[in-house]
């Protein structure tokens, strides 16, 4: 077996020097029947035969460079620079664990810090930390993160957020039987939020671009919520439009979660992705996960540590702020490589290049009879009416070879006003002739 | 001077044994390197991306005009920058790393390629159901894996962590206790002293109370302790097994029935399963909820602090109870149900917990992880988990005559040692780790589990040789004679030739600097 370095001979000497007659001496402590159970499972293999086995599974998917693409929806397909991959796959980040040794972490903790100062930079907040697992659970770590700084147990999700990520958050909140309340879905993005915000509200959960690609000036909100006494969370799931659209620290944000798949991380069937949280300074002690920070060694020199972790499960066990343990370590690598490489000239470039690309799309998609375009504004998704269930109109498309976006019916299956909705993203990777074919194709569709 | 036979010196005998500072701070191989901040500039970029033209702006007038502050390098010095840092990391790849509870096996090189296929990478995960039925069909066919090796009969797949894991597992118990009607009544969670701080968090994140289990002189926990706890207000236990002192429960089935009779849930913490993958079904030992770290036990790649995923195996009593979305197959078509309502329905009314994650969890690590497992086979994980213990083992013998092994006999796959051999020395666990990294080995879990004095937690995995074993045996013999014998100052400076020496962490906590700033910004 290739993974094992012992032999049978290693493996006679050594349980003689350990006392032990055979293997099984050392699993003395198992209840006698239950050891050495039986498997209904195959036994190894050679590495032919797993490459063979694997991608015959993945010969099965579509992926999103087969054909037209039109899917977004809180992940989207971006080009990744060859570097990225390069670099990520070096043995020191790959195989390197989380750095609570610094002296022999230093590559790990500067990087984790450049990440930190690139989302505290993006989102225009103070600062930001090493990561959470994914946008929708670093949504709900806003909203228990909320709930610890103005002790009350009442918030309110826009009908704009994601309805999974709306879904986190009530699942993590219900726990502890909080009041959440939930806007009714608004395509238009026109819902009134800030009536629904009164003395017992601890957040407003507000995402821009919201989930059918609207735009909104967040400062009302934000200004509304702080009279009551309450916070505004900001939710990004695509970070480059942070390249075009003003941040939400400009808008008066308290707390930015966001979801930093969108640079230099793959579709990945929905993981790993890399979680995004930053807030105001003032806030620090009690946001959740790891924080690098800086500091220096017995020589002077700087360097960089993992600190204010009496906020962490494993120094504060019960009175932590999170659970969190492992994040998503070289995920937020592979965010900072390539935002790295981007700088703020190439992340506007690219921002732009969506945002003219979309533009496009919606042209070619809002001249077909029957198709109306529900935005007044978007960054690199818009959301479609069509004539009929779009549903049905997506699978015929995929038929064609084409994958056309997300269905209302699919995010909101118990919402029939959501069922004639198409929900559209094109990226720098939609190139004129796909978008040429999906316009032919959802017109033979309707 | 000696010289070879193409005139250059080949020894050079009489170098001075003199160590000067550099002009450039570099040690040869080691360079210093700045953070990208101070080397890049606003108007470089390493892409090349034309600028869009035509003066379309549908953005509703939230144009970004502030300067976000982000500089750019090229491609070369971006290589050149990332590679530097690396240099400057430890990892399994380089030598031993053998940090207990953390499982730091070899990461087959097999799994990255077939994650990168285009079909499991570049696949989105709300792409139709049509499109993706090679993916269900890999989650599928890992969760069959997963059940099998636990003897679980249901398995979550969405938990993105270890910790999300546990978090799921509670969660399951919550459900069903608000199910019994008894929710509001058991609000007390009994944990070990030596649980993980994960136990502990995630049971109050779950709304519930945690009381510590003691231990016996064993290492193992109390049985009557425990059961004198027991009572009707009690959600249910969480344990590690192995436990964290690397010892096998012997009890389990004992605290099992215990809880069981009390109306309470086992929740079994997973993150030990490598000792005994392969080799034992925690479902035969009668537990009801277990995470499984793919990181750890099924070689997925740790990555500096993850990615992790921790599918989490329940018994029939918390099924009813999963996460959506989850995987279904009819007829040999594969689907999701993605709603708690559709879930409820397929469970004749139970309320499932809801969703835990936005998507279906770690897909990049399900592909690597069942590459690893269909690898070794069945007969390959058991071995694998036999070699564990066996090297773990190894090492508390041959450690035994200069360092204190924590509690007598046998262990599972780490060797737990206290600071007794230190006593008297001047030198404490944190010295006796640091220089270990002057010797080329990442320092071993120290000061937990928190129940044994200067805990030093060593798990050497499957994946080191007898002979680097014995290399790094010798080296901590060695460590523990010097100590002995008084020499103390190189143990508190040490780590001596690591890229940076010991780093302030009071003073980084005191006054946090979290983020780069210009100079002069405030």
């Amino acid at each position: 077996m290739r993974y094992l370095p012992l032999n049978d001979s290693d493996r006679a000497t050594m349980l003689k020097a350990v006392g032990a007659a055979t293997i099984d001496d050392l699993f003395e402590d198992v209840p006698a029947d239950a050891l050495n159970a039986c498997f209904d499972l195959p036994n190894h293999q050679g590495e032919m035969e797993i490459e063979r086995a694997l991608g015959a599974m993945a010969a099965k998917n579509r992926a999103a460079g087969d054909g037209p693409f039109f899917i977004g929806c809180g992940a989207y397909a971006h080009h990744v620079p060859a570097t990225v991959d390069h670099i990520i796959q070096r043995s020191e980040f790959l195989t390197s664990y989380t750095p609570y040794q610094p002296e022999i972490a230093q590559g790990t903790l500067q990087y984790l810090f450049e990440f930190q100062t690139q989302i505290a930079s993006l989102t225009g907040m103070d600062v930001a930390n090493a990561s959470m697992y994914d946008g929708s659970t670093a949504c709900a770590e806003a909203a228990l993160m909320a709930r610890r700084l103005t002790k009350r147990r009442k918030l309110i999700l826009s009908g704009g957020l994601h309805p999974h990520y709306a879904a986190v958050t009530r699942t993590n909140m219900e726990l502890h039987d909080d009041n959440v309340v939930q806007a009714p879905i608004d395509a238009e993005g026109a819902e009134d939020l800030i009536s629904m915000i009164d003395d017992e509200t601890s957040c407003i959960i507000v995402q821009n671009p919201d989930v059918f690609g609207n735009l909104r000036d967040l400062a009302p909100i934000a200004a509304a919520a702080h009279e009551k006494g309450a916070l505004l969370v900001a939710v990004v799931t695509e970070v480059v439009s942070l390249g075009a659209v003003k941040s939400p620290g400009e808008m008066g944000a308290d707390i930015v979660v966001g979801e930093g798949q969108s640079v230099g991380n793959g579709l990945i069937y929905g993981g790993p992705y890399v979680g995004l949280f930053a807030t105001r300074q003032k806030y620090i002690r009690q946001m959740p996960g790891r924080l690098c920070g800086e500091t220096t060694d017995a020589e002077g020199k700087r360097g960089f540590v993992l600190t204010l972790s009496t906020r962490e499960q494993h120094i504060r066990r019960d009175k932590a702020t999170s659970n969190i343990c492992t994040n998503s370590g070289l995920c937020t690598l592979a965010f900072t490589v390539h935002m790295t490489l981007l700088g703020e000239t190439g992340l506007r470039r690219l921002a732009m290049l969506n945002h003219v690309t979309a533009c496009k799309a919606a042209d070619a998609l809002g001249d077909i009879d029957g198709v109306e375009i529900v935005n007044k504004s978007w960054f690199n998704e818009f959301t479609l009416r069509l004539p009929k269930n779009a549903s049905a109109v997506v699978d015929a498309l995929v038929d064609d070879g084409v994958l056309a976006g997300v269905p209302g019916g699919r995010l909101w299956p118990d919402d029939q006003l959501a069922e004639n909705l198409l929900i559209v993203a094109a990226t720098e990777r939609a190139t004129d002739e796909d978008i040429k074919t999906i316009a032919l194709k959802l017109r033979e569709a309707l | 001077m000696t010289m070879n036979n193409q005139g250059r010196p080949s020894r050079a005998d009489n170098a001075a044994l003199i160590s000067t500072p550099t002009f450039t701070g570099n040690k040869a191989l080691q360079i210093e390197e700045l953070l990208s901040f101070e080397i890049g500039s606003i108007s470089q970029t390493g892409v090349d991306i034309a600028a869009s033209t035509g003066n379309v702006d549908r953005l509703g007038g939230l144009h970004r005009d502030d300067d976000i502050g982000l500089p750019g390098l090229s491609e070369p010095e971006t290589m050149r920058h990332f590679v530097r840092l690396s240099q400057k990391n430890f990892a399994i790849d380089m030598g031993p790393f053998p940090l207990g509870s953390c499982t730091m096996k070899h990461n087959p090189r097999l799994n990255e390629k077939v994650a990168r296929l285009s079909g499991f990478s570049d696949l989105h995960p709300l792409a139709p159901q049509a499109a993706v039925q090679g993916a269900l069909e890999l989650i599928d066919r890992l969760a069959f894996w997963l059940k099998e090796l636990t003897g679980m009969p249901a398995v979550a797949m969405s938990p993105k962590a270890g910790a999300h894991g546990e978090l799921c597992g509670m969660m399951a118990i919550k459900s069903a206790l608000d199910a019994r009607g008894e929710g509001d009544k058991r609000k007390r969670v009994l944990a070990p002293e030596s649980a993980h701080g994960t136990n502990p968090a995630t049971a109050v994140q779950c709304g519930f109370k945690v009381e510590a289990i003691p231990a016996d002189a064993t290492g193992r926990v109390d049985l009557s302790a425990l059961k004198e706890k027991l009572g009707d207000d009690v959600a249910g236990i969480m344990v590690t097994n192995p436990n964290t002192c690397g010892l096998f429960e012997r009890d389990i089935r004992a605290i099992a029935d215990a809880v069981h009779d009390a109306g309470g849930y086992f929740y079994c913490d997973g993150a030990n399963f490598n000792a005994i993958a392969g080799k034992v079904r925690p479902g035969d030992l009668g537990i009801d909820a277990m995470h499984i770290n793919l990181h750890k036990t099924f070689s997925t790649p740790h990555g500096g602090g993850g990615p992790g995923s921790g599918p989490t195996v329940l018994s029939d009593a918390l099924a009813p109870f999963a996460p959506v979305p989850y995987v279904v197959c009819e007829n040999g078509i594969y689907g999701l149900v993605e709603t708690r309502r559709a879930a409820n329905a397929e469970t004749a009314g139970v309320d499932s917990m809801g969703r835990m994650t936005a998507f279906h969890g770690q897909m990049g690590m399900f592909v690597r992880a069942l590459a690893y497992m269909m690898s070794h086979g069945v007969d390959g994980v058991r071995q694998a988990a036999e070699d564990a213990v066996l090297n773990a083992n190894y090492v508390l013998a041959r450690l035994k005559s200069e360092m204190t092994p924590a509690f007598d006999g046998y262990c599972m796959h780490e060797a737990l040692f206290d600071d007794r051999f230190l006593e008297g020395t001047g030198v404490e666990t944190i010295d006796f780790a640091k220089a270990m990294i002057d010797e080329g080995y990442h320092p071993m879990t120290m000061y937990f589990p928190l129940v044994v004095h200067g805990a030093m937690l060593i798990e050497p995995t499957e994946s080191e040789s007898k002979r680097e074993l014995d290399l790094f045996c010798d080296a901590l013999l060695s460590l523990a004679k010097r100590a002995k014998a008084g020499e103390v100052e190189p143990f508190k400076a040490a780590p001596i030739y690591a890229p940076r020496r010991r780093l302030d962490e009071t003073a980084a906590a005191r006054k946090p600097v979290l983020r780069w700033r210009p100079e002069g910004d405030i």
